[in-house]
This record gives structure tokens, sequence and C-alpha cells, in this order.
């Protein structure tokens, strides 16, 4: 039975957007908790931690997010845990950005020039004080404009989810599409509606570099 | 946990699966030399003296960077049909793969570009270096160098992007991963093992590809 | 009891030998200019000194401390003995208030309203007074630097270590940082520092060490030392720098 596109489909959409949304807020959520454990391991002066983190990265970085989403959707099941889509997604999306918020977290860290540690030594501040007041203010300030660059990545990534079932923008288009069989305008809105949020990061990712990529 | 995990149920798989991993370096490859032609052409465009074309060009790769590849695969798969532009589904992916990564290397080549300087270029023929010489090692030479470790990573994300194109039946590396479920019910076992898979491909390309650097650009330059 | 005392201290990075058996005193109100070629461990020594390398062998004794004893309180070193640095090393993030106060707060556990007042003091001091709510990056070379030592004297330590605090600057800058370094050495501050300047060196110091392929290869009182140089290697650095 094939209808027409109607006004009530492209709410529908809308309302997966939501989805779309909710799934990358929660992976940059997990995903950067998750990170923020590579970045100290990867950073710590312990050779196995640095070895550890190196190796997730590789493996997370090294291998197609859409398998590792497969490996989630049909693995936890049989670990006993019965998961949706949602779970599935949610979990490899937060393990897939945690590999990426790592690596740039490990980076803003370690360009904070090695003077600044030392400055802060030589008016007596301590290891934790030198951290907390003096590199990671500045580390902080050099990570924002990659990290919000890098949720556009990670919201254009959601749409994967679609293949395991999970009911977002891409696969509420592929479930209209099949109902009305106007792919071009069904897939068309929801590129626009990709972009909007997408375009709207990327503006965002390149105002703040520019505010911030002075030192201050 | 019960399950018996059954990896060697994959076994006599082996020929598609070798089929898959050819498609997929055949896919990689074809979109990569069609996305760099296409990159070129664009980064050029941004710097057009014709604003209508810079404007294009920057819509282009504002468009595409701004929204998934697998959407844009659709458009080119399921909706092109309706403008009566049929595609089979090989085509349909090497097409989506190098508007994708046009939009992409575009932007590296740009940066190729620009890290190039008239100064440069002057101190060259004040040296008294011909134009075709100058063009050569103080232009071209540095330019490629600047861009190939971008273009190198490029190339391994295209390689692992290309599973996504498994969606519309095209039966790459990961198409034969369906395929095998469907024959095998061993769902965990084949994408675990299909998913590890692209590992090997990933880091024989990066040792490749940084082998490749380090005699074309680190020796010659110590030479 | 000497503000500072080095005993046969060396130190090396990796296999390379930099300060090979530097021994030498430094009293309380003293004031000594570091002279020698670059690379022959001038900056090495001040860095030991405020415990920012550790030696191979040796005892440095500064105000007290021993820092080559295990387990010694560098923190509680280096509250006192000041640092600055060629290339001043502000925080980039906190404005000029801020950088003096941070560590006043931190370390010296005042309050925020007495670390204002004394910040505000000292960054009169070197005459920046205007430039209190600036960020580092609004201000000249000789400015950041004239903070860099406003933020250090805040600390009130009791030894001033500065190394090569002029060689960055534009020469135009020079004489205002030097300018301030003259009035902190009238206030009888304890000071060592590296220095390319010789007629500062001259002027202000009171005693000079010459250091020579990680060895302190002349020690004696400023203006004899630098217009009847014993060695032949003194004589030949001289002659470089003086043209
Ligand atoms: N962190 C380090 N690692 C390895 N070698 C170092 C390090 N710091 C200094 N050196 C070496 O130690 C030697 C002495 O360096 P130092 O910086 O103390 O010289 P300097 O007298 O201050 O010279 P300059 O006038 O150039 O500042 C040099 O050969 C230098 O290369
Ligand atoms: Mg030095």
């Amino acid at each position: 039975m094939i209808r027409e596109f109607s006004l009530n489909d492209l709410v529908f959409l809308l309302e997966a957007l939501r989805w779309t949304v909710l799934l990358a807020l929660v992976a940059a959520v997990g995903g950067g908790l998750l990170g923020l454990l590579v970045a100290i391991l990867r950073t710590l002066a312990f050779r196995p931690a640095n070895w550890l983190a190196l190796s997730y990265i590789n493996l997370v970085q090294g291998t197609p997010l859409l398998g590792q989403l497969f490996v989630f959707f049909f693995g936890l099941p049989l670990l006993g845990v019965n998961v949706d889509a949602w779970v599935a997604a949610s979990i490899s999306l937060s393990i897939y950005a945690s590999a990426f918020l790592g690596e740039i977290w490990r980076g803003s860290l370690q360009s904070v020039s090695s003077r600044q540690w030392e400055a802060g030594a030589s008016l007596g501040l301590t290891y934790m004080q030198r951290l907390t007041h003096v590199i990671l203010p500045q580390a902080i300030r050099i990570s924002i404009a990659p990290t919000v660059g890098f949720l556009v990545q990670l919201v254009k990534n959601t749409s994967l989810a679609a293949l395991i079932g999970f009911v977002e923008l891409t696969r509420a288009s592929q479930i209209i599409t099949a109902a009305t069989f106007a792919p071009l305008t069904v897939y068309g809105i929801a590129a626009v509606l990709y972009f909007v949020v997408c375009f709207s990061l990327s503006q965002l990712s390149q105002r703040l570099e520019r505010k911030y990529h002075a030192p201050r | 946990m019960n399950y018996n995990f059954k990896f060697s149920a994959l076994w006599p798989y082996m020929p598609e699966i070798l089929s898959g991993v050819i498609l997929t370096l055949q896919l990689a490859s074809v979109a990569m030399l069609f996305g760099l032609a296409i990159g070129l052409a664009v980064a050029i465009g941004r710097v057009s003296s014709r604003p209508a074309i810079r404007m294009a060009a920057r819509v282009y790769v504002e468009a595409i960077r701004n929204t998934p590849l697998l959407v844009q695969l659709f458009i080119v798969f399921f909706g092109l049909p309706s403008l009566g532009l049929r595609l089979g589904a090989n085509t349909a992916a090497v097409i989506a793969l190098s508007i994708n990564l046009g939009a992409y290397s575009a932007e590296i080549l740009r940066a190729g570009f620009e890290s190039v300087r008239v100064g440069q270029v002057e101190a060259g023929r004040s040296l008294g270096l011909t134009a075709a010489q100058t063009f050569r090692h103080v232009v071209l030479f540095p330019a490629i160098k600047a861009i190939y470790p971008a273009l190198a990573s490029q190339f391994v994300l295209l390689m692992l992007t290309t599973s996504v194109v498994s969606s519309i039946g095209v039966t790459e590396l990961f198409g034969q991963a369906a395929f095998i479920d469907s024959r095998t019910y061993r769902s965990f076992e084949v994408y675990t093992l299909i998913t590890l898979s692209y590992l090997v491909f990933t880091l024989g390309f990066r040792a490749l590809f940084s082998a490749i650097y380090w005699a074309v650009f680190v020796r010659r330059s110590h030479r | 009891m000497p503000l500072v005392d080095l005993a046969d201290v060396h130190k090396s990075f990796g296999a390379v030998p930099v300060l090979k058996g530097i021994s030498l005193t430094l009293e309380k109100g003293e004031i000594v200019a570091v002279i020698g070629r670059s690379g022959s461990g001038k900056s090495t020594m001040l860095r030991c000194i405020n415990g920012l390398e550790l030696v191979q062998s040796g005892r440095i004794v500064v105000d007290g401390i021993e820092l080559t004893a295990p387990g010694a309180d560098l923190n509680a070193l280096r509250a006192r003995a000041g640092m600055v640095f060629q290339s001043y090393n502000l925080f980039p993030h906190l404005s000029v208030e801020r950088n003096v106060m941070l560590a006043l707060k931190l370390v010296r556990k005042m309050s925020t309203e007495d670390a204002r007042s004394l910040a505000h003091a000292m960054v009169a001091k070197v005459g920046l007074a205007d430039k209190l709510s600036a960020f580092p990056d609004e201000l000249s070379g000789g400015q950041q630097q004239r903070v860099a030592i406003a933020r250090s004297l805040a600390m009130q330590p009791t030894l001033m270590l500065f190394d090569e605090i002029t060689s960055a600057l534009d020469p135009e800058l020079v004489g205002e940082v030097l300018r301030v370094l003259e009035s902190v050495a009238e206030e009888g501050m304890t000071m060592m520092l590296v220095t390319h300047e010789m007629n500062f060196a001259r002027n202000v110091a009171d005693r000079v060490i010459f250091m020579h392929e990680g060895r302190i290869h002349e020690d004696g009182p400023a203006r004899e030392t630098l217009s009847a140089p014993r060695t032949d290697e003194l004589k030949s650095f001289l002659s470089a720098v003086l043209h």
C-alpha cells in the first residue's frame, strides 16, 4: 500500500532525529568518560598502560565501526545480557568515541609546553596543583574545538545504527521510503536534517577554534 | 554462558571471504582515484576567481562533510532511479564513495596548496632555478610531502568505510559476512572474524604507507 | 652557613657529561653573574639549584634544604628559590594579576585579598600597575619578563635565579628589564644570574663565575675578573662577546 509523503511523515522523521541526537549525546558522554581513561593511560609514565591504551585505540580505529556495531549487537546476548539495538548502539558508539576523544585529549595535554610544568614547579606548586591550575585549563581550551568537531563525526556515524535496526533518523527514512516510495524526498529531507545539526556543530567548532587558538 | 563458539564454521567460506577482500580493496582503490580527481577539481574551484565557482565548491564540501555517507549512498542508489537513473549496486557504491571522498580530499589538497608560500617560489627563482625546476622542487615536491600523511590515513579510513556499502547489497568483505551469517547462523563468530580481519589491512597499509614515505621523502631529503 | 652550597656536583644527560664537578658557595646577599659559552652548562647548573634537574653525584644544599638527599621537599625549596626563565613562561590562561596570585594562594596559602594586594604591590614595583588585568599575549616581551620577575619576587624568596632573562628580548626592551633587576639587587636580594650583558655583570654583580666545558673555570670579584682575566679561555670568551 503506497501512500503520499505527508506532514505526518515529516513529524515522524523529526521525532527520529531526536533519537539520533540522543544517541550521539549518550555516546559523547560515555565515550568522554572512557576517553578520559584512555588519555590518562596513554600519558601515564608506565609502559604497559601506554601499550594497553594504544592497542585499544588501534583496535577501535583500525576496524570498521559498522563491524563493531554488529559484534556488540550479536555478542552481548551471548554474555547473557539481553540487549536491544539501542543498548548495542550506545555501547559501541561510546567505545568508538572513546578512542577518538582519548587521542584528541592526549594531544591537547601534550601540546601544553613542558615549560609550563617547569614554571609551575619553580614557584613551588605541587604536581597536582600544576596539573589542575596550570596544565589542564590550557589543555581544555585547546581541546574544545577538536572535541566539538568530533561530535560531527559522531552524529553522522549514528546513522550506522540503522543497520542493526535502531530507529533513528536513517532507519526512520528507510521505513517511510518503504511506505511512500519517495526515496529522493525522504532521504533528501533526512540529509537536510543531518546537515542542520552537523553544520551548526562544524561552525561552532570553527568559531571556538578561532577563539581559543590563541593561547588564552 | 553456555554458547559454543565455533569459529571453524567459517572455514568452508574462505573463497567468499577472499572475493570480499578483493572487492573491498578494488572499491577503496577506485574510489580513492576518483575521489582525488574530484578533490583536485574542487580544491582548484575553491580558489577560483569566479565567485560562483568558489561558492559551488564550498557548498559541495560542506554538504558532503555534514551528512552521513549512508544517506548519501541511499540517495544515489534508491533516490536516483526515481529520476530515471538506475544504477547497479557496485556502481552506486563507487559513485557515493568517490563523491564523499572528494570533499575530504579537496580540503587536504587545499591545505597542501596553502603550505607552499609565494616567498618560497621567489626564493627558488632567485637561486637561479628555472620555472620548471622551481615548480618541481619548491612547489610540487614539498606540497605532496605535506599532504601525503593525510591522504594515506584517508585511504585507510576509506577502506574501513567501504563496509557501509554492504547495506545496498554490495558483496565486499562485510557483505560477505551477511551472506555467511545467513548460511551458518553463527552471527557473532562471523562478524567478529570479519571485523578483526580489517585490522590486518589497516596495519598492513599503514606500514606500507610509512615505508613509502620514508623511502620517497625522508631518505631523499637526507641525500 | 652559606645560602647555596654545591659540592662536587656531576650531572650528565644520558652519556653526555654536562656538569663535571661543580663546587661553589654563595653567601646571603651576594650577586653572582654566571658567564660562559653556549653549552658550557650554565642553565643546567641553575636548574640543578632549583631542583628542576636531578644530579648523578655531589651535594646541593640551598637555604638549609639538602636537595640531593632522598625524599627532599623540592616544592618547599622552590617556594624559597625563585627562578625566571629566558622564555618568560607566564601562564597564558591567567591575567597578570592572577599569574602573580596563583602560587601565593596555593603555596603560601594566602587569602585572596592578601594575595591580591601583594600581587598589586609587586606588579607596581616592576612598573606595570596599569596591566594588572591584561593577559600575557597582550604584553610585549619586556613586559612579560617583568611580570615573571614580579611573580617570583612575590613569593618572597631568599634566592633568585635568572637564566638569560633578556636574551629573547628585542634590544630596545632589554633596558627596562635590567633596570628592574638592578632595583631588586639594591634591596639586598641574593641573586644568581646567567647573562651575556657584560656591562651589567660588571656594574651590578659582586662576583663573576666563568663556566667552561662543565666546570667553573674562573671565579672572582666581578670587576677584576672581567678586566683582568687569568685564563686564556676567559680572555678569548670576553674578546668574542665584546668583539
Ligand atoms: N634536557 C637535556 N637533554 C639533553 N641534553 C641537554 C639537556 N639540557 C641541556 N643539554 C645539553 O647540556 C649542555 C649544557 O646545556 P646548558 O643549557 O646548560 O648550556 P648553557 O651554558 O646554558 O648554554 P646557552 O648559553 O646556550 O644557554 C649542552 O650541550 C646541551 O645540549
Ligand atoms: Mg642556557
